[in-house]
């Protein structure tokens, strides 16, 4: 017969403060473990849902971001104009040749920043459904109109509804604010390509963005706008571009959250062996007891465990309960990539959470389980005598 | 003197305790000043940033250039002594992998403009400075690429197309801890004449400008000066310190910087939360102890410093014995983490800090115990050992 799950949680009942104690360790070392895990899946979701899975971005070879390519207005219409592009009910192409520039804005912290400025044109929107407008009106093509992402309203000063921006010489009056959900295009503005380029004295774009009208034409249409030497362009998935711009950064929170959590992890799991060890040197007596009323060597190291294993529980659930707060935060950080800013969420799933959970299970074997070995090896006649 | 010894033993009677609680302070210390030296690092281009040096560049952002005409108008400006035309070059050796910082300057001003970059041997300076296509690589970077003097490397361009061959001649070390080893720089003239040739478009634009000044008192308004000659034009001007430049930078990643300073108040929690545990767990077992020496003639203060000076022993072992370690780790980490982090050096302020932190802990996590131990009742404590 094994001992009962009780005994243990009764022990860990007694000693009230130490428990609290361990389990806050363990809970903090699960809360910072899981806080990377959720920067990292935020960021990872928000740039895939960023690009969509059947268009293509055009970049000038060996260009690794939007910022740093240019496409000229011929080669633009080359690739504008393949019979793999897809055609809206309209009978337009369904072609985005976009501009992409850099400015400085202030935050509302009082830093300054850099935001993206999309030149878009009438496809741009089609393309991303994902952006909805929000409040206000679409700017006018042709006019100095723009309309801001809801990341760039919330974290940047002097870019509401009706106010006006002034760069490249012209100002820029904000006649909307865009839903882009948990994209990247919630970290920009967005007007007309044409004014932009004239504006910023730009003869080309910085990429185009196709839809093609099935996402299966994709290699076919790769294969013929990268091999025509007039171009010397590079097509991607909108999809893989967009994590191919999270690379970086996502590396860097991993390296600088997995390396930390493991430092202290190590810490906690010394609090967890400590707790137990004293747990085991108080009850000498009584597990002699219970060695002589006929409980198994195996019997008791498990009962041990399981305390451990409860602590390891009680760290977990209180680390995650607390990370699980983090969602209702975004985070935001300039791309080293990019050099622009990236707003994204905190994101929990359950993988994350079961990840935790394993986490803080871990810990408390691997903190438990020299001092329930010691517990299971004592001597029964010593133990009964210390005791 | 009794009142130490008795300290120290009582610290080191449970030795397998005593001696996780000493390696979770130990673990927690390192982390802390890890992590200290990591926000250290962020900051080591605005600590290396001179009180002699301006950047001027595109008001817009960073990402537009000036024009080439600019220069002039710059060095004309009263208290400028020296101007240098550089671009973030932003070139891949090989692998996207390896990033490294690569910028294209004009060779003689820039040396001019950084002491700090120190070429030991004055024949590599001379070949650097005489050939288009040399290029200045930190001591750190050749020998993460094992790059010798006469070496032939190539860059591949991503916001200037193309391959770009270049050979090393000359390695420069810094003058200071905290110089970043690990950049390139090449020639100004090659990059704009390449570019002249294969985009005409693009030549005679330049990413920003090294200005150096004689005064640094009058920093602020020699850049009032710079961006007025500038205003109202096709590229209006933003210059500032070197230090306000790169601390742009900084202020970029300031989310990262400030989740790095909570963690490390977290760790400081956590071996507060360790250290806490076992003084708890000591003053819990002894209380009987603590009755016998109240009876013994002991006052309430004695007793509470005693537990007091038993926490300082374990913590400020821990501590020491983490700071001991903090300058070989961060070593070992300052090389796996050389992409990101050019300077990787810990700062006596760190060691200073972790110190402060181990005192911290110390006294904090004896003073639960010390409190309740003063206060114990001799009889009731007595009768629960009896």
């Amino acid at each position: 017969m094994a001992i009962p799950l009780s005994y243990s949680w009764r022990n860990l009942l007694t000693r009230r403060a130490t428990t609290a104690l361990t389990a806050g360790g363990m809970a903090l070392v699960v809360f910072v473990f899981t806080a990377t895990l959720m920067l990292a899946e935020g960021l990872r979701q928000t740039l895939v849902a960023t690009g969509s899975p059947d268009n293509a971005v055009i970049l000038r070879k060996s260009s690794e971001t939007e910022v740093q390519s240019s496409v000229d207005r011929s080669s633009a219409n080359v690739a504008a104009t393949m019979p793999q592009v897809a055609v809206d009910v309209e009978g337009r192409l369904m072609a985005a040749k976009e501009l992409i520039v850099l400015i400085s804005l202030t935050k509302k912290s009082g830093t300054a920043s850099n935001v993206a400025i999309r030149g878009t044109n009438y496809a741009s929107l089609e393309l991303r459904p994902q952006v909805v407008l929000k409040q206000g009106r679409l700017p006018e093509p042709g006019s100095t109109e723009i309309m801001v992402g809801q990341s760039v309203v919330s974290k940047f000063a002097g870019v509401g509804l009706g106010q006006s921006l002034r760069f490249a010489q012209r100002d820029w009056t904000v006649v909307g604010v865009f839903d882009a959900g948990n994209t990247g295009f919630a970290s920009e503005i967005w007007g007309d390509a044409e004014q932009l380029m004239q504006a910023f004295r730009r003869q080309s774009y910085s990429v185009v963005v196709v839809k093609l009208s099935d996402a299966s034409d994709f290699e076919a249409y790769r294969s013929v706008i990268e091999a025509d030497p007039r171009l010397q362009a590079e097509v991607k998935r909108e999809r893989k571009y967009y994590e191919d711009q999270s690379k970086a950064l996502s590396r860097f929170l991993k390296v600088l959250g997995i390396s930390l959590t493991a430092i202290f992890s190590i810490g906690a799991m010394l609090g967890a062996m400590i707790t137990m060890y004293s747990a085991v040197a108080n009850r000498v007596g009584e597990i002699g007891t219970l060695r002589a009323l006929g409980f198994k060597r195996r019997e008791i190291m498990l009962a041990f465990l399981a305390e451990s294993l409860l602590l390891g529980t009680l760290g977990g659930a209180a680390g995650t309960f607390f990370a699980a707060f983090l969602s209702f935060m975004t985070f935001s950080t300039t791309n080293f990539q990019t050099f622009a800013e990236l707003a994204f969420r905190f994101t929990l799933t359950g993988e994350i959470a079961s990840w935790s959970m394993g986490f803080a299970l871990f810990m408390g074997v691997v903190g438990g389980f020299l001092p329930a070995l010691r517990a299971s090896r004592l001597n029964i006649v010593e133990a009964l005598r210390s005791g | 003197m009794l009142l130490v010894r008795l300290a120290f033993r009582n610290a080191f009677r449970h030795r397998l305790r005593s001696l996780l609680t000493i390696l979770g302070v130990m673990v927690a210390i390192l982390a802390f000043g890890l992590l200290r030296t990591v926000i250290d690092a962020w900051y080591s281009g605005v600590a290396s940033s001179s009180a002699n040096r301006l950047v001027t560049r595109n008001a817009v952002s960073l990402t537009f250039s000036l024009p080439l005409a600019y220069k002039e108008k710059i060095r004309a400006v009263p208290g400028v002594t020296k101007v240098c035309a550089g671009n973030w070059f932003g070139g891949i050796y090989i692998d996207e992998k390896n990033f490294f910082a690569n910028l294209a300057y004009e060779p003689q001003t820039l040396l001019e403009l950084y002491p700090e970059f120190v070429i030991d041997d004055a024949d590599q300076k001379a070949a650097f400075l005489r050939d288009r296509k040399g290029c200045l690589v930190g001591a750190k970077l050749a020998k993460r690429f094992g790059w010798k003097v006469g070496d032939n490397i190539t860059l591949r361009g991503t916001i200037f197309p193309g391959d770009w061959e270049m050979t090393v001649r000359a390695i420069y070390r810094g003058a200071r801890s905290t110089t970043d080893e690990t950049q390139l720089f090449f020639h100004w003239a090659y990059l704009d004449e390449t570019m002249r040739a294969n985009y005409p478009a693009r030549a005679g634009q330049v990413g920003f400008y090294l200005v150096g000044i004689a005064d640094p008192d009058k920093a602020a308004e020699i850049s009032k000066a710079v961006d007025a000659q500038f205003a109202n034009s096709l590229a209006e001007t933003l210059t500032e310190t070197e230090k306000a430049f790169q601390m742009s930078f900084v202020s970029m990643s300031e989310a990262i910087i400030l989740a790095i300073r909570l963690v490390s108040f977290v760790v400081v929690l956590i071996i507060l939360a360790v250290a806490a545990n076992t003084m708890a767990m000591s003053a819990r077992e002894r209380t009987g102890e603590y009755a016998v020496l109240k009876t013994l003639g002991f006052r309430a203060p004695t007793v509470a410093l005693l537990i007091a000076g038993e926490s300082l022993v374990l913590s400020l072992t821990g501590a020491g014995l983490g700071l001991a370690l903090i300058i070989p780790c961060a070593k070992a980490f300052g090389t796996f983490m050389t992409d990101f982090f050019p300077v990787f050096a810990v700062s006596d302020q760190t060691i200073l800090y972790g110190l402060l932190a181990g005192v911290a802990v110390g006294v904090l996590s004896g003073v639960y115990p010390a409190w309740y131990a003063a206060r114990v009742r001799i009889a009731v404590a007595l009768r629960k050992v009896g």
